[in-house]
């Protein structure tokens, strides 16, 4: 048997022998890092052998269609954007209403919220704007006159289903002592809500609030469905109608719309980032 | 409605009668009897699990009573046609985790429910915060969010935002057991002052040279009754039941060996 004293010294060598014949961690994650730029580098190469780029620079990026097309991108651009903020008004006014039935106390408000967000966010966003064009006509003997208000309510009622699961949740979130210090003020329970519970949960569904809105840009991309004048055509559109006219140029006229909708979406993304920036000056304690 | 609580000279502030409270088939509360007179600073003190939290959330029905009845400034809150919010106007409370609103700066946290609650102007509801922000100290941070402040600091908001509403009866939960043991002495300072100045005040708490020295009585509970209440020098300086003993002995003795662990450079400065 070993003695106390002597104990640590026939343990350490062992451990140090160990320790060098095994592969160290570091030397691990070095030969993986290795691994993964010379994937890299393989990708890009096969790309740039296996792509023509003469018929991608005539088909997809053909600098002369893109001119062509340049005057009617603002219209449609600022058509897309239209599109989007309206119903997004929608989305978020119904979607908040839905939200606080399905938090209500009573019972058949939070079943008929629940029904309404199952059956919106199962049925496809296009069956619904089809639904706008054709069966709310025939059902209520009345068609809507606006487009844009057309628009908005298709994709406004499916967005509000995803919206109420993200702002319930963002509500739910928000914690429990906040609301008794909101309460032990004075404050009444809509008071509360208001005051306290709403701003802070805005900034917990901040993020899951801006993939919304980034999907519902897109799904603008539907409402060609109702019939379009030329002076409402949204980015979409106008690519899809550069690709039949034939005019030359091929797919150009889609790589310019998806190049508009990046230009909407990118800064959503920055301007979300900063503003989770801004109001997590307090972050949650 | 109910009228504003009247608050008669002698009448006393918190009437606690036969207090019930269960959770589920876990009886918290098992018979509480109290008394608040204006003015007096009660200390409840006692074990964790005792019941302590759960009586001061019953005097403003954060918790509801399961059985018995809690009178605050001449309003029966178990009554259900209370309007409990209009007593709460008048109950300020000093939370464990201090429940600063985060979304808010330090002078928002205190003229928020001024200007919703009270509907006091701007100018009154920042007037009224300023002036309590001063009296614990932090005049100037009132541009501060609340996590840029430290624990203690953030106790001491909670506290003028509990003030700003010009309280008759103040209710502090365990309010310095969340804190660095180097901040609790600001808190506890805050709070002597505002004892001095005469704020009826209910406090759970486990600073027993607190409790000694400032508390007007002391209400030591187990298992969800009061086992003994009286002055300070008698529940903490004699106590005459054998619970209270062993909590006491357990409180100011936890080590329970005779070594003393030598004075260090940390001061809990109750001055």
């Amino acid at each position: 048997m070993t003695t106390p004293d002597a104990a640590p010294s026939t343990v350490a060598p062992v451990t140090a022998v160990e320790a060098r014949t095994r592969m160290s961690p570091r030397k691990r994650a070095k030969i993986s890092r290795g691994i993964q730029y010379g994937l890299l580098v393989v990708a890009v190469v096969i790309l740039a052998v296996a792509i023509d780029w003469g018929r991608v620079g005539d088909q997809i990026f053909n600098v002369e269609a893109a001119k062509d097309l340049a005057p009617k991108i603002p219209q449609a651009f600022l058509n897309t954007l239209t599109y989007t903020a309206a119903a997004f008004a929608v989305g978020l006014s119904l979607g908040i209403v839905l939200a606080l039935m399905k938090l209500s106390s009573v019972g058949v408000y939070r079943w008929l919220a629940t029904a309404y967000i199952e059956f919106f966010r199962g049925i496809p966003a296009l069956l619904v704007v089809i639904a706008f064009a054709y069966a709310v006509p025939i059902a209520l003997g009345v068609s809507i006159p606006s487009l844009t208000l057309k628009a908005a309510l298709a994709l406004g009622m499916v967005s509000a289903a995803y919206i109420a699961e993200t702002l319930r949740a963002g509500i739910e979130a928000v914690p429990p002592g906040q609301i008794e210090a909101a309460r032990s003020l004075g404050m009444s329970h809509s008071r509360t809500l208001v005051t306290v519970v709403i701003p802070q949960a805005f900034r917990i569904v901040l993020p899951p609030m801006t993939n919304e809105i980034i999907l519902l840009t897109k799904d603008t991309s539907l409402i060609y469905l109702m019939g379009l004048l030329p002076t409402q055509f949204d980015l979409t559109k106008i690519g899809r109608d550069a690709l039949s006219s034939g005019s030359g140029g091929g797919l150009t006229g889609l790589f310019v719309a998806g190049l508009g909708y990046l230009c909407i979406t990118i800064p959503l993304g920055l301007l979300a980032r900063w503003l989770e920036k801004r109001t997590g000056k307090g972050s949650r304690s | 409605m109910t009228t504003a609580p009247s608050t008669a000279a002698s009448a006393p502030v918190v009437t606690v009668r036969d207090l019930h409270k269960s959770f589920g088939s876990n009886a918290v509360l098992r018979g509480i009897d109290l008394e608040v007179v204006p003015g007096e600073v009660v200390c409840v003190i006692g074990p964790s699990g005792s019941g302590k939290s759960t009586l001061l959330r019953c005097v403003n029905q954060l918790e509801s009573a399961t059985s018995g009845t809690v009178t605050v400034l001449g309003a029966e809150i178990t009554d259900p046609d209370i309007n409990i919010d209009v007593v709460r106007q008048h109950v300020g409370m000093v939370f464990q985790q201090f429940n600063l609103f985060t979304h808010q700066t330090v002078l928002e946290n205190c003229t928020v429910a001024q200007r919703k609650v009270l509907k006091r102007s701007k100018k009154k509801a920042t007037e009224v915060a300023l002036e309590n922000l001063a009296r614990v100290g932090l005049a100037d941070r009132g541009d501060s969010h609340p996590t840029q402040l430290s624990g203690g600091q953030q106790q001491r908001v909670a506290i003028a935002r509990a003030l700003s509403m010009n309280p008759s009866l103040m209710l502090f939960d365990e309010p310095t057991s969340a804190l660095d043991p180097e901040l609790v002495g600001d808190v506890l300072t805050v709070m002597r002052d505002l004892a001095e100045q005469g704020m009826t005040m209910i406090v759970v708490t486990h600073e027993m040279a607190f409790a000694r020295e400032v508390a007007d009585r002391v209400v030591f509970m187990d298992g969800g009754v009061v086992v003994e209440s009286g002055p300070p020098e008698q529940v903490i300086g004699a106590p005459r039941e054998a619970r209270t003993r062993a909590f006491l002995d357990r409180v100011l003795n936890p080590t329970h060996s005779g070594t003393e662990p030598g004075a260090g450079p940390e001061t809990t400065g109750t001055v």
